[in-house]
């Protein structure tokens, strides 16, 4: 635990199938860095207690609610949080059970690493499959496949290797081997193996423990440069105020999807394409001389444009394209099936549409991963659908841009999120 | 391009708070922030400061008065409120009594639960469509589980089972009349991030939060803070018959309800003491000094589900 301010921050996720170790993964690393308090802990040791277990429980700090306690089982994503010396993490802990794809989907669009479990004992199975896919088009920067519950196999390389070369086999037929930094590691939640301490049960493994690859990953976004994408948010107009010099003060505010931005640099608003240039950054009452990524900011520019909610400003050399129509690799979320024949809310950065659906071209089996025509979507579907647009949006490819590239889908008779979509 | 230098936590998190803030003020009509002069809703302000000035808030503040604080701390959300010049609103559990929506079973019981009576009865009267709170999914199991745009319907009811997904970065506060959204900016911060972050900001404090002699009793195997004048002269907690009164160093870690929070003892009188406190504590900010939470394994989610933000 540490008192400093300067830890970065790495956002993962765990996904694994039904009792492969991910609640005792989460226990042990919460409980080997000394996240847990002895309060907690004293109420986990009696609740195993009750339930008649020998040991403490350590998956039992992740059941939040009353129903998962009951029944002891995980109903929906939760967020841990734990830090180290160097970092803060933010786990989002979604649930293996039949809902996966849903949550899945939903702990993987904030997660920059993702921890895939494989149970010894078990091998490379359908819902590893389904994981490492849907990671894959969440577009997960860095991959950790743990070999879990070393300890029932006795530790043995061999089952180790061959398992990382099933795997690998695997990932590099779905293109993912290709495209993502892999690694592996063999582990022993319950134990504690390679997860913060190395102990003695796997000489034979000289590589990285759990706590060192999740310490070093890198914790942007994306290491490629990309373009400059600011979605405004909200206009600061504080003409009513007292102060003169205010009158005709006009702040775009927002975050920094992606890029950067510094004083003097040429700039257009989209969609009306108004250019300007950048006369000052503003983070609270502090001037800044430039702006990156995950930033929320306050941009002032030299001319009067009328810019609102929902416009974006972009670098004018690198502005993207306003569309009417998208094609996407979408997620549906509701227990209401996506019906073709309504309209719906596409929400993309600060920016709403009314958008109905141009064709469902295919949708995906994700334990086969083969593609079958289909009239509409039911909850946990994944499908490459076209929307036609009211309004224009500034979009990039997901592939590119995971800010600009998702969307999400609201129904607007429940006002329910029920759709998560991902730019081709 | 060079590497890009990621932002430091604490730099993260408030410009993540910060963009939470701002989309509540661009999709819902009529948002208020709930204020009650602890240090979390101090962030808060610190964040919306961040997010709006030169401007106004494009919300007003409002505090649900259990009648049961600290005067210091009512003192400093007076203060806080009008060194901003930001419009506060008070309602009081005591209104609800009076009105007879919020009926006691003792007079000494603790109030924290009835707020979400006088908090849905406000909600009602000016008609706001999202309060933004103070609360993060550290605090407790049920919390984890809470999205930072979190739905309530008309009776202010929270479903645990059937909450709208999250992802990305893209919020849906919409909703229709009657019902309203808690908006939670500070959900991924710690209590370290808290206090950290008040340290960097150098944000002013209630006292209670610093280390102060005060009588106490043993109660339930919390330190439990006795003879408390309220703003009304009247001294609420009394001791019981056979405990003995002791005064001890102590500060709160947590402010609320003076019938149900305890301190815990302590010698930090000063913010970067408290940070080096936090950081070698045992005991989790609720475990000890919330009395209202230990009732049941389920008492927040309970309350949550009930209406209490």
């Amino acid at each position: 635990m540490t008192t400093q301010h300067n830890d970065s921050l790495l956002r993962f996720m765990t996904c694994g199938s039904v009792d492969d170790g991910k609640s005792t993964l989460i226990g042990r690393l919460l409980y080997d860095t000394k996240t847990i308090l002895a309060d907690t802990l004293n109420n986990i040791a009696r609740t195993s207690q009750k339930r008649g277990m020998e040991a403490v429980d350590l998956s039992l700090l992740t059941d939040g609610l009353q129903a998962e306690r009951e029944q002891g089982i995980t109903i929906d994503v939760a967020y841990r949080y734990f830090s180290t010396g160097t970092r803060k993490y933010i786990i989002a802990d979604a649930p293996g059970h039949e809902q996966y794809t849903r949550n899945m989907v939903t702990a993987a669009s904030t997660a920059n690493l993702a921890i895939i479990l494989i149970d010894a004992r078990k091998g490379v199975l359908t819902q590893t499959r389904r994981h490492s896919y849907l990671a894959h088009l969440v577009g997960i920067p860095h991959i950790v496949v743990a070999v879990n519950k070393m300890d029932l196999v006795n530790y043995d390389q061999a089952t180790y290797e061959k398992i990382k070369a099933d795997y690998i086999a695997f990932a590099s037929e779905i293109g993912l081997a290709q495209a993502r930094d892999i690694k592996f590691m063999p582990m022993s939640a319950l134990n504690g193996d390679m997860l913060v301490d190395r102990l003695d049960n796997m000489n034979w493994y000289q590589g990285e423990t759990l706590l060192d690859i999740l310490e070093a990953a890198p914790a942007a976004h994306s290491d490629q440069a990309e373009a400059f994408r600011f979605p405004v948010q909200f206009v600061c107009r504080p003409h009513d105020s007292a102060n003169p010099e205010l009158h005709d003060f006009r702040g775009f505010m927002g975050r920094v999807e992606s890029g950067s931005i510094a004083v003097g640099d040429a700039v257009t608003v989209l969609p009306n394409g108004y250019q300007s240039k950048v006369k000052a950054i503003q983070l609270g009452s502090e001037q800044l001389q430039s702006a990156q990524t995950e930033q929320s900011i306050t941009l002032l520019l030299e001319d009067e444009i009328d810019t609102s909610r929902g416009d974006m400003i972009v670098k004018t050399s690198e502005a993207p394209e306003a569309v009417k129509q998208i094609e996407a690799h979408v997620c549906w979320l509701s227990e209401t099936p996506l019906s073709p024949a309504r309209t719906y809310i596409v929400r993309h950065t600060t920016r709403e549409s009314k958008a109905k659906i141009g064709s469902i071209q295919y949708k995906v089996d994700v334990n086969t991963l083969e593609q079958q025509a289909t009239a509409d979507l039911k909850m946990n579907d994944i499908a490459r659908v076209t929307f036609k647009l009211a309004q224009p949006l500034m979009v990039d490819s997901y592939d590119k841009n995971r800010a600009t590239g998702a969307f999400i889908v609201i129904d607007e008779s429940s006002n329910n999120t029920v759709g998560a979509g991902m730019i081709v | 391009m060079t590497t890009k230098q990621p932002l430091s936590h604490l730099d993260w998190l408030e410009a993540e708070a910060i963009h939470i803030l701002r989309e509540v003020a661009g999709q819902c009509a009529n948002p208020v922030l709930l204020f009650s002069g602890g240090k979390d809703s101090l962030c808060i302000l610190r964040l919306a400061e961040k997010a709006f000035r030169p401007g106004r808030f494009p919300f007003p503040l409002m505090h649900i008065d259990t009648g049961h604080n600290y005067q210091q701390v009512i003192d400093f959300r007076d203060q806080r409120a009008a060194e901003l010049g930001e419009r506060l609103i008070v309602r009081s559990v005591e209104d609800s009594m009076k009105r007879g929506t919020v009926v006691l079973k003792t007079p000494d019981e603790p109030r924290n639960k009835h707020q979400s009576v006088t908090l849905l009865e406000a909600i009602e009267e000016f008609g706001f469509d999202c309060c933004i709170g103070g609360a993060r999914r550290d605090e407790e199991k049920a919390r984890a589980k809470e999205r930072i745009m979190s739905f309530r319907d008309e009776f202010g009811q929270w479903d645990p089972k059937n909450q709208r997904p999250e992802l990305w970065n893209l919020y849906n506060a919409r909703v229709h009349k009657g019902e309203n959204i808690r908006a939670f900016p500070i959900s991924n911060w710690t209590e370290m991030d808290v206090w950290q972050y008040i340290e960097r900001e150098k944000l002013e404090l209630p006292s209670i939060y610093f280390a102060h002699q005060r009588d106490i009793v043993m109660r339930q195997g919390a330190i439990f803070p006795v003879n408390v004048p309220l703003a009304s002269g009247e001294l609420i907690n009394q001791p019981k018959a056979g405990e003995e009164v002791i005064n001890m160093q102590v500060r709160f870690r947590t402010v609320g309800d003076v019938t149900c929070t305890a301190p815990v003892i302590s010698d930090a009188d000063n913010v970067s003491k408290i940070v080096i406190e936090t950081a070698t504590t045992t005991i989790t900010e609720r475990g000890a000094t919330r009395l209202d939470d230990q009732t049941s394994e389920a008492s927040m989610e309970q309350r949550k589900k009930e209406g209490y933000f």
